[in-house]
């Protein structure tokens, strides 16, 4: 299970724009993954606040949702967003870095079904939920 | 009963592209995704111009979702930000010099926003467009569509719910 973690980790890590962005895959498996995104002044979506912009966020979401899918039991060989939505319920506290899990909970033929919630410190509210669906591609 | 002269092209000119200049350079994730804003009149056009940092899927090579996602944030929340404060610079209730100066009016919050995937982007540019359908004391409504190549073949749309920045709490 380690190498297999080690495995993903590289392979988000190889991704350009999630490496731009600083994300590091901590745990995967069984249509799960986490990924966390360490804060970064270069990602303020609001002067005022240091609060980091919503799309970063989206971001964290759309690499997270997607490696679930891939960890997924079904093992898929690719996959896309067809469609993701994102619920903001406040601003992630500028300085602390922000952790998202994602589960892949339904997966068909064709489509997989995804949520992920992202949090900050306090780990009991959480600063964004996502729901999306996600292209299936199967093994040649 | 004669009308006040016209301002000057040029001083209509400077004011609004210093207020649209002020607005995106104040936040730095505009400048970390290379998203510029282009202005005829009141209307705006953004694009993202495509570097290897936007990259998702390296064996296509495939702009990222999130990327994506975040271009059309940004141009929608840009947009709307745009509408709502024109009336106040060209009538001179906000000015143009303490924008620039890093005075900014505090900008909507995004209460949530859906994105459509219709076509893996490109490595190239992208523009996008957001229309604001309602806006409101306190919420807004807007959708946004971009391209790359033609216009008329999106290959992502979003909508999103916005709040408001609310004026400080009415005195008395």
């Amino acid at each position: 299970m380690a190498d297999k973690t080690q495995l993903a980790r590289q392979f988000i890590e190889a991704i350009p724009h999630s490496a731009a962005l600083g994300m590091e895959l901590t745990e995967i498996g069984e249509g799960r993954a986490v990924i966390l995104m360490p804060y970064d002044t270069k990602l303020i979506g609001d002067p005022e606040t240091g609060v980091i912009h919503g799309g970063a966020v989206s971001a964290l979401m759309d690499t997270c949702c997607g490696a679930a899918v891939m960890s997924h039991p079904s093992a898929p060989s690719s996959t896309a967003t067809i469609d993701l939505r994102i619920d903001y319920m406040r601003g992630a506290t500028p300085g602390q870095t922000i952790r998202t899990t994602a589960t892949c909970h339904h997966v068909t033929r064709n489509v997989a079904f995804v949520r992920a919630v992202a949090t900050d410190d306090a780990t009991d509210t959480p600063v964004a939920t996502a729901s999306g669906a996600f292209t299936v591609e199967s093994k040649p | 009963m004669s009308r006040a002269k016209p301002e000057p092209v040029q001083v209509i000119k400077q004011r609004r592209d210093a207020a649209l200049s002020a607005l995106v350079e104040s936040v730095p994730y505009i400048g970390f995704l290379g998203i510029t804003f282009e202005r005829r009149g009141d209307e705006l056009t953004s694009t993202m111009h495509f570097h290897d940092a936007l990259i998702g899927n390296p064996m296509l090579p495939a702009v990222h979702g999130g990327a994506t996602a975040a271009f059309l944030e940004v141009t929608a929340v840009i947009t709307l930000q745009w509408f709502h404060i024109w009336p106040q610079f060209e009538s001179g209730a906000l000015e143009v010099e303490a924008m620039t100066a890093g005075q900014m009016p505090r900008l909507p919050k995004t209460i949530d926003f859906t994105v459509d995937y219709l076509r893996s982007g490109l490595p190239r540019d992208s523009y996008a467009r957001a229309t604001v359908n309602r806006s409101g004391r306190r919420y807004a409504s807007v959708h946004v569509e971009a391209w790359q190549d033609h216009k008329d073949k999106l290959f992502a749309q979003a909508t999103g719910h916005f709040l408001m920045p609310q004026e400080r709490a009415a005195e008395g």
